[in-house]
C-alpha cells in the first residue's frame, strides 16, 4: 500500500526520492505516528515533500491513496457548487448580494460561467464575453465588472469576487521547468573573475616575499578580493503578450540581481525605441532615453534582452509602428544602434524554438540579433552564456 | 523519547508537531518555512525551553562559510605570536576556534541547534554541511582529528525561501511549511501571549486583522508578530473595544496601525479603500 502511494507520488511528479521513502517506513517503525490518519498525513508530508510548492500535489496524491477522495484533474472544468456557496454567504455582504443579481443571480452568474468555459478553447485577453485577462466579462482577471468572477492569475483592479484556490497551497504551486537555482547556475559561466575595488585579502606570496626581504620582520600585504566583473544591461520586455513569460522573466531577474556586481536593467515594450524606463508603475513619467544608456554604460557591457518578440511586423520595421507612442526612427535602427555599441549581446524568447518559424516578427528579430536569439530554457541560457562570452 | 507538545508561550499545531518529533525520534534536521513573523527562529527557542535542552543558534549572513561552523584556524594570531616568541605558538589547537557544530557535537547532553536563515549564504552553502549534518562528525585538518557529535543534537534551520536549497540537502531533511495560522489558532496564540485579555477585544482586533490580511495587493501581509505587538500596543494605550469596533467615517484606519502595515504604500492603499467602502455605504 504505501509502495504504490509512494509510486503515485512520482508519477504525479513530486519529487520524492528513494532515500525519503526508507525514512518514513522508519520513523513508522519508530511509532512517530501511530494508528492515527492524521499524524500518518503529516508525518508523510513533513518526509517526502521538502517544498512548498508540492505540497497541493502531495494533497491531491493522498487523498486518492487513502481517502479514495476524487480529485479532479481541472477544478476549472467542473465547479462544485456547494462550495461556491459557502464561500458566497462567508465573503459577500448583503449590497454584494443584491449586486450580483446584476447578472441574474448567482446561480445564472455560475452557469453563464460553465457554459462559457466549455464553449471558449483558448486564452483570451481583452473583449467583453469570453473568460480572459483585462476585459470587462465578469469572469477572468483583471477585468472591471463589479462582480467579476476571478480565475487564476492575480487580480488587476481589485474587483473579483474571490479565487477559486479550493486547497489551500495551490498558489504555492509551480510547474516551472526553470528554478532560479538552475538560472543561476547557468549563469555562472559569464563570470570572470578580476580584482577590483578595496584591498581586502592577504597576498600571501607578496608578504612571503616582503617579509623575507625584511629580515623577518612580518610585512602583510593585502589585495582585493576577487569577484565577478562582469557587467551586465539587461532588458525586459514587460506587457502585451508578454503576461505569459512574465513570471519566466521574473524568475531569471531574480537569479541574475545575485550573480553580477554591475547589473542594470531596463523595461521596453515589443521592440526597443527611443526610450526605456525602470519602474513600470512610473513608465510614463520616468523614461530613460536610449542614446543616455548608450551614453553611461561603455561597450564593455553586456546586453540581454528578454522578450518573446511577438509583435506586428510594422513595430520593427516601420517609423511610427510602435503600439505605444510615435516613433521617428524605427525600432530596427535602434536595435542596430544599441547592437552596434554593445557588440556582446543576445535576445532570450521564452516562446518555444519550435514555434519561432510561425512568427514573422520572431524571424526579423533574429535576423537583427545576427542568430543570437536563444530559448528561455536552460540549455538555451547556457548557449546564450556561451555566445556572450565568446 | 521526548517529545515536543507545545510550550506555555507556544502553540504548536498537530502537524508541526509530528514533523518537529520526527525530527528528534530519527535525528535529522528540520527545515522550517513559512511567511515572515509566523515563529520560524521562535519555534527553535521552544523546542528547547519544551524539552529542557540548551539552544546554540548559528545565524546566517551573507558572508557566511560553512566551515566558520565547523572551526576558524585564526593564523594570524599565531603569526603574530610567533613574531613576539609567545610560547603558546608550539601548540596548534591554541588557533583552533570551534564553531557552532563543534559546540553542539562536544556538548554532553544533546542540545538543540538552530541554523537560522540558511538561505541568506552563498547558494553552495548548504551542499558544504552536508556531510557534516548527515553524519554528524567532521575532520579537522589542521589537528589531524576528526570530531564526532557525542549525542546527535537536534538541528532546525529555518529559510525564507531566498534562494533554492539544493536536493541533496532537502533529502536528509524533514520540512514544514508554517501555513498562517486559521482563525481558532490565532485566538489559542493570542491567549497564550495574553492570558485573561477581555474576550470582545480579542475579537474584535482579530477581525480586524484578518479584514486586513484580505485586502489585497498589500506589500507585506501583517503576520502573528505583528498581531501580537499591535495587541500589546493596544493594552498600553487601553483601547476598548467599542473603539475597535465604530465604524466612524473619520477613522478610517484601526488605532495604532502602525504595527500592522508596515510601509507607506500600504497605509495609502489601505486607506484609500477605505475610502471607497466608505463612500459606497453612503
Amino acid at each position: 500500500m504505501f509502495i504504490s502511494f509512494f509510486l503515485e507520488l512520482r508519477a504525479a511528479k513530486v519529487p520524492a526520492s528513494l532515500r525519503e521513502f526508507l525514512t518514513l517506513l522508519e520513523a513508522m517503525q519508530k511509532r512517530v505516528a501511530a494508528f492515527d490518519i492524521d499524524e500518518f498525513y503529516y508525518l508523510a508530508r513533513t518526509t517526502l515533500v521538502k517544498d512548498e510548492r508540492f505540497l497541493d500535489r502531495f494533497d491531491r496524491v493522498f487523498g486518492r491513496c487513502f481517502n479514495g477522495i476524487e480529485t479532479p484533474e481541472d477544478p476549472r472544468k467542473e465547479l462544485p457548487e456547494e462550495w461556491l456557496k459557502s464561500l458566497a454567504e462567508r465573503f459577500l455582504t448583503p449590497e454584494e448580494k443584491a449586486q450580483i443579481q446584476a447578472l441574474g443571480g448567482w446561480e445564472a452568474l455560475m452557469e453563464t460561467l460553465r457554459r462559457r468555459l466549455a464553449e471558449q478553447k483558448g486564452r483570451h485577453a481583452g473583449g467583453g464575453k469570453w473568460i480572459g485577462t483585462a476585459g470587462t466579462s465578469p469572469f477572468g482577471n483583471s477585468g472591471y465588472n463589479p462582480e467579476g468572477i476571478r480565475i487564476g492569475g492575480k487580480g488587476g483592479n481589485r474587483s473579483a469576487v474571490k479565487v477559486w484556490d479550493r486547497r489551500e497551497y495551490r498558489n504555492l504551486d509551480d510547474t516551472l521547468e526553470l528554478g532560479t537555482r538552475n538560472i543561476k547556475i547557468a549563469l555562472r559561466r559569464l563570470r570572470q573573475f578580476a580584482r577590483e575595488g578595496a584591498e581586502l585579502e592577504l597576498d600571501l606570496p607578496q608578504t612571503i616575499r616582503s617579509t623575507a626581504h625584511n629580515a623577518g620582520w612580518l610585512d602583510l600585504h593585502l589585495v582585493p578580493e576577487r569577484h565577478n566583473a562582469v557587467k551586465l544591461l539587461l532588458f525586459l520586455d514587460v506587457g502585451g503578450s508578454m503576461e505569459d513569460h512574465v513570471r519566466v522573466c521574473e524568475e531569471l531577474f531574480s537569479a541574475a540581481r545575485g550573480e553580477f556586481k554591475h547589473l542594470v536593467h531596463f523595461y521596453f515594450h515589443n521592440c526597443l525605441y527611443d526610450s526605456v524606463w525602470k519602474d513600470s508603475r512610473r513608465r510614463h513619467v520616468e523614461q530613460i532615453p536610449t542614446l543616455e544608456i548608450l551614453r553611461t554604460y561603455d561597450p564593455a557591457h553586456k546586453v540581454v534582452l528578454v522578450g518573446d518578440a511577438s509583435m506586428s511586423p510594422y513595430e520593427i520595421d516601420r517609423e511610427g509602428g510602435s503600439v505605444e507612442r510615435w516613433n521617428d526612427e524605427s525600432g530596427e535602427t535602434w536595435m542596430r544602434r544599441l547592437l552596434d555599441f554593445y557588440p556582446k549581446a543576445v535576445w532570450l524568447n521564452p516562446v518555444p524554438e519550435k514555434y519561432w518559424g510561425g512568427t514573422a516578427s520572431i524571424g526579423m528579430m533574429r535576423a537583427i540579433m545576427e542568430d543570437r536569439m536563444f530559448p528561455l530554457t536552460l540549455e538555451g541560457i547556457d548557449r546564450a552564456m556561451r555566445a556572450l562570452t565568446r | 523519547m521526548p517529545r515536543f507538545e507545545g510550550t506555555a508561550t507556544y502553540v504548536a499545531t498537530q502537524d508541526l508537531q509530528v514533523a518537529v518529533n520526527a525530527a528528534i525520534a530519527l535525528e535529522r534536521p528540520l527545515l522550517v518555512k513559512g511567511e515572515p513573523g509566523t515563529g520560524k527562529t521562535i519555534l527553535a527557542h521552544e523546542v528547547a525551553a519544551g524539552l529542557g535542552k540548551r539552544l546554540i543558534t548559528w545565524h546566517i549572513k551573507s558572508t557566511t562559510k560553512a566551515i566558520q561552523g565547523l572551526y576558524e584556524y585564526d593564523a594570524v594570531s599565531r603569526l603574530r605570536d610567533g613574531q613576539l616568541g609567545d610560547e603558546r605558538v608550539r601548540d596548534i589547537a591554541n588557533y583552533i576556534k570551534p564553531g557552532k557544530l563543534w559546540d553542539a557535537f562536544e556538548a554532553d547532553e544533546a542540545p538543540v541547534l538552530l541554523i537560522d536563515e540558511i538561505d541568506k549564504a552563498d547558494i553552495e552553502f548548504p551542499n558544504d554541511l552536508l556531510l557534516e549534518l548527515d553524519r554528524m562528525e567532521f575532520f579537522v585538518y589542521e589537528l589531524r582529528k576528526t570530531i564526532v557529535a557525542k549525542q546527535r543534537p537536534i538541528v532546525i534551520i529555518t529559510s525564507n525561501n531566498e534562494k533554492e536549497l539544493p536536493d541533496a540537502f532537502l533529502r536528509r531533511c524533514f520540512f514544514h511549511y508554517i501555513r498562517f495560522p486559521e482563525r481558532d489558532t490565532m485566538e489559542r496564540i493570542v491567549d497564550v501571549h495574553f492570558p485573561g485579555l477581555k474576550r470582545e477585544l480579542v475579537h474584535e482586533a482579530l477581525t480586524i486583522f484578518y479584514d486586513i490580511r484580505q485586502v489585497p495587493g498589500l506589500k507585506k501581509k501583517p503576520s502573528t508578530s505583528e498581531l501580537l505587538d499591535w495587541i500589546k500596543l493596544l493594552l498600553v494605550e487601553d483601547v476598548t473595544p467599542e473603539v475597535l469596533r465604530t465604524r466612524d467615517p473619520n477613522k478610517l484606519i484601526p488605532p495604532l496601525h502602525g504595527a500592522l502595515l508596515k510601509n507607506e504604500q500600504d497605509v495609502h492603499l489601505f486607506e484609500r479603500l477605505a475610502f471607497l467602502h466608505r463612500r459606497g455605504e453612503r
